[in-house]
């Protein structure tokens, strides 16, 4: 008896649950939270951030949120990595480029309260430098060289001068792209009370200047941040707030937006395009790209140390169709290492055009013509600017099969295939690259430098002119030049030819049409300073 | 009886242990340096080198064995590679999402399931039968990521009943006290996100019941079918008792031993296993925490996540065992 009445009671349970919830369907569909004065907007996304202190993490899901928390000395203009003035109003750049001196805003409150001024920046600085603890502020040891007392450390000193709105930083070398370095999310500015009352635990209480003050973080669930009342300029934010949700999965996380639960979303499928593009409530955003996918060559393993072969099958590869194909046309192709949107591009480069014979003939100069045998490393992740290794992998496969080159398609997981690719072991490899900072010297230098094999440059390639080159363009402060030697630069990349650059994919976004404002940053964070939701 | 939990209990502590070591050795079978994953493809060799130094995954396995169980017995799960902070103190909200999620679930398999079970029983060979065990057949096989899925986009978007993802209203999120929402929100008194927390939880608990519910539902009948054969039930019947007692209470009486074996080790499984059901519905469960924490060669979180998973697996077993003797008289522990 006290069975049947139990099961009877979670019947009716069960059943009034499901009642109920039919019931209070349309309130709660229509209670969106646009009746507030800005509104709060919820971004839905595919993973949780690890710390939101910017300055220890390198993960772009952190950086999504600390842009909105935190602000730089120098930023990036909305839509592309030229500079503009952030918490510095001026600044001056010495002659020799050696002594950088930034005049701060007045009056500006870090969210505790607390005055933005020159100290704070120096404190700041000194967290970095000093720290001399590379797995915690890795990115400052690698855009700036190292800490203090290295050797290549760029940063010799950094000082605030008397009325404590002026900061002066004297560089033990000029560093051309040092404002650009600057004006990177992780060297953003924190409230130094804050970093030493929370100490550790900064990283969940974090307190900048921005537009919007942290106010809650659910772990693998939600941030939420606030408004900042007091923000130093009038009238911004435009909304109330931004949460910032995860969804893991790209086409739950479309139906979320269709059904209204979020408001704007990243790592939208490319196969789901059409169906955005179909839905009146719907809009598109294009981030503009700032990364390359590559094939590349060990230029140190035989038979790619010659360039012929090297050539060959560069003009073995259709890159429209492999865009059209795998990126589902979400990306353009790729003739540089370089992306379009990096100043330096060099658009005059004719890129290797797709022809069988002109392959054919360059492998008989190279005495090949009855073709060989090699491993091809595909990819074993999807990356933006990779979607889907495995498939390009094939497709290669089989474009060298037309001249006899037999390619053994070999993949390992990802953190072995990277260690292994740096070690040298791959002949012909996949792989691609983020910029970090919009300067071609990240790419470049970074990437197919001689001083770099070893570390990023993973096709050992090394050639001295360029290097020559790369280094003068490190140093000029003057941006024109750098402009004119990064272009005489790409000349000598594509007639040695270390890599198949194949594509710059252009990362997706979807927003209800309600979303005003919102602009992609190629850098991959943007601050929702000027952003609404609009009628 | 008490005696015997006592043993039980005491039968964890070798299991817990070899648990943590397999976990432990499988965790560093996989490739890839942690160091290397959370700094990223641009992090340069030092800086691995010396965040491999920190997370003290140069020593050997066994130091590394050591020192974690030795934390492991002071009550200290570890802390987690990648938002550095003690597991303890971070995978209890995970925890709790997961087992009301699992709860729901379980009660929605065992009420349809069992039910669905006896039904074809007793009718064995009718239309329901068929049509039951048709479903239930497809039910054990149906991918649930294509249900889940579907789900939202039928029930959700077209016919815009239900919620698609999430355990509460983004826009009026629930204060967590408990972690457990629908505690929490009776807590408070706030009736209307009680509903909210009601709605996201049916399309989610739907999907992931779908297996045990089909398990259940065949477990049931079979075994059903196997005690109305039995002499005692004819006996009943010759009677004169009517044919809904004789099923509901004599024969399911009986027949209830496999199943709730089947029942107890389905909502262990569900603990576990309900990363693809997280993974669609936004629900920040264990079994994503965990499969992140793989993902990102996060050591401290895989291994203490699964013997958190393990341990609870442990006890619902220890408590099936135990409802064996509630169930059936003639079972005695000593």
């Amino acid at each position: 008896m006290k069975k049947t009445s139990w099961i009877v009671f979670i019947c009716i349970l069960a059943l009034s649950t499901v009642l109920a919830g039919c019931g209070s369907s349309k309130e709660s569909s229509s209670g969106k939270g646009k009746e507030e004065s800005g509104g709060t907007l919820i971004y839905g996304r595919g993973a949780d951030s690890t710390a939101l202190d910017p300055a220890i993490t390198t993960e772009g899901e952190s950086f999504i949120v600390t842009e909105q928390i935190f602000e730089t000395l120098v930023k990036y203009k909305e839509d592309s990595t030229e500079i503009e003035a952030g918490l510095a109003e001026t600044w001056d750049v010495s002659e020799d480029g050696l002594t950088y001196t930034f005049h701060l805003r007045d009056g500006i409150k870090f969210h505790d309260d607390t005055d933005f001024n020159a100290e704070a920046v120096v404190k700041n600085f000194q967290r970095w430098a000093q720290s001399k603890d590379e797995a915690k502020f890795a990115y400052y040891a690698s855009m700036f060289g190292g800490f203090e007392g290295d050797e290549g450390h760029v940063i010799k000193e950094v000082k605030a001068q008397d009325d404590d709105h002026i900061v002066v930083f004297t560089l033990n070398r000029p560093q051309a792209p040092f404002l650009k370095n600057l004006a990177m999310g992780m060297f953003a500015i924190a409230s130094p009370e804050a970093l030493e009352k929370h100490g550790d635990d900064f990283t969940k209480n974090p307190v900048g200047t921005g537009p919007f003050a942290f106010k809650s973080w659910k772990p693998g669930d939600m941030i939420e941040v606030v408004k900042n009342d007091d923000y130093w300029q009038d009238g911004l934010p435009k909304l109330d707030g931004v949460k910032f949700k995860v969804i893991k999965d790209n086409s739950a996380r479309l139906n979320a937006l269709i059904k209204g639960e979020i408001d704007l979303m990243d790592g939208l499928n490319p196969s789901d395009l059409g169906q955005v593009e179909g839905d009146s409530k719907l809009q598109l955003f294009e981030r503009p790209s700032m990364n390359v996918g590559y094939l590349g060559f060990n230029v140190e393993k035989a038979p790619f140390d010659k360039k012929e072969v090297r050539q060959a099958i560069s003009h073995l590869i259709n890159k429209e169709e492999l865009i059209k194909s795998f990126y589902e046309g979400t990306a353009e192709p790729a003739k540089n290492p370089l992306p379009p949107s990096v100043s330096g591009y060099n658009d005059d480069i004719v890129d290797y055009e797709y022809n069988v014979d002109k392959a054919k003939e360059l492998l008989k100069a190279a005495g090949l013509e009855n073709g060989f045998e090699m491993d091809l490393w595909a990819m074993p992740v999807a990356r933006p600017y990779m979607p889907d290794g495995q498939k390009v992998a094939v497709a290669i496969q089989a474009a060298l099969k037309e001249v006899n080159i037999t390619a053994n398609i070999v993949t390992f997981d990802w953190g072995t295939y990277i260690e292994k690719v740096q070690a040298g072991e791959a002949p012909v490899y996949m792989l691609g690259w983020n910029g970090d900072n919009g300067d071609a010297d990240n790419f470049i230098y970074t990437l197919l430098d001689k001083d770099n094999i070893g570390s990023n440059n993973y096709s050992r390639y090394s050639n001295d002119e360029l290097h020559e080159i790369l280094i003068k363009a490190q140093s000029n402060p003057n941006e024109d030049e750098r402009i004119v030697l990064y272009k005489q630069a790409q000349e000598i990349i594509h007639e040695d030819a270390p890599w198949v650059p194949l594509a710059h994919s252009k990362p997706q976004l979807a927003g209800i049409k309600e979303v005003k404002g919102f602009i992609p940053h190629p850098t991959g964070t943007q601050s929702f300073i000027n952003v609404s939701l609009g009628e | 009886m008490f005696s015997f939990t006592v043993r039980r209990l005491g039968a964890l502590i070798p299991v817990l242990l070899g648990m943590a070591f397999i976990v432990f050795m499988m965790v560093r079978a996989i490739p890839g340096n942690p160091a290397q994953l959370i700094l990223g493809q641009q992090a340069s060799k030092e800086a691995v080198a010396a965040l491999t130094k920190e997370l003290g995954l140069d020593q050997p396995w066994y130091i590394q064995f050591f020192d974690y169980l030795g934390g492991l017995l002071s009550g200290d799960l570890g802390v987690s590679l990648k938002t550095n902070t003690p597991i303890a103190e971070e995978v209890w909200p995970y925890l709790a999402a997961t087992i009301e999620l699992a709860v729901i679930a379980m009660i929605i398999a065992v009420v349809i399931g069992v039910n669905a079970g006896i039904i074809s029983a007793w009718f064995q060979n009718s239309w329901f039968d068929y049509i039951a065990m048709i479903i239930a057949l497809i039910g054990v096989s149906m991918p649930i990521f294509w249900l889940g899925l579907m789900e939202q986009y039928i029930v959700a978007i077209k016919w815009d009943l239900l919620p698609t993802t999430g355990r509460d209203n983004i826009r009026d999120p629930v204060e967590a006290i408990t972690n457990l929402y629908l505690l929490d929100t009776l807590l408070q008194g706030r009736f209307d996100q009680f509903f909210e927390v009601v709605r996201h939880l049916i399309l989610p608990s739907i999907a992931l019941a779908t297996i045990p519910m089909a398990i259940i539902a065949r477990m049931t009948r079979s075994s059903m079918l196997e005690v109305m054969r039995s002499d005692f039930i004819r006996t009943a019947r010759a009677k004169g008792m009517r044919m809904f007692w004789v099923v509901y209470k004599h024969s399911f009486k009986n027949a209830l031993i496999p199943v709730v074996t089947v029942i107890g080790l389905q909502t262990g499984l569900l603990l576990g296993g309900a990363i693809l059901t997280e993974t669609i519905f936004g629900w920040p469960g264990i079994g994503t925490y965990i499969y992140d924490a793989i993902n990102y060669r996060d050591y401290p979180v895989v291994q203490s996540g699964i013997l958190v998973i393990a341990f609870i697996f442990v006890i619902i077993n220890l408590c099936v065992d135990l409802l064996y003797a509630a169930i059936d008289p003639r079972i005695k522990y000593k």
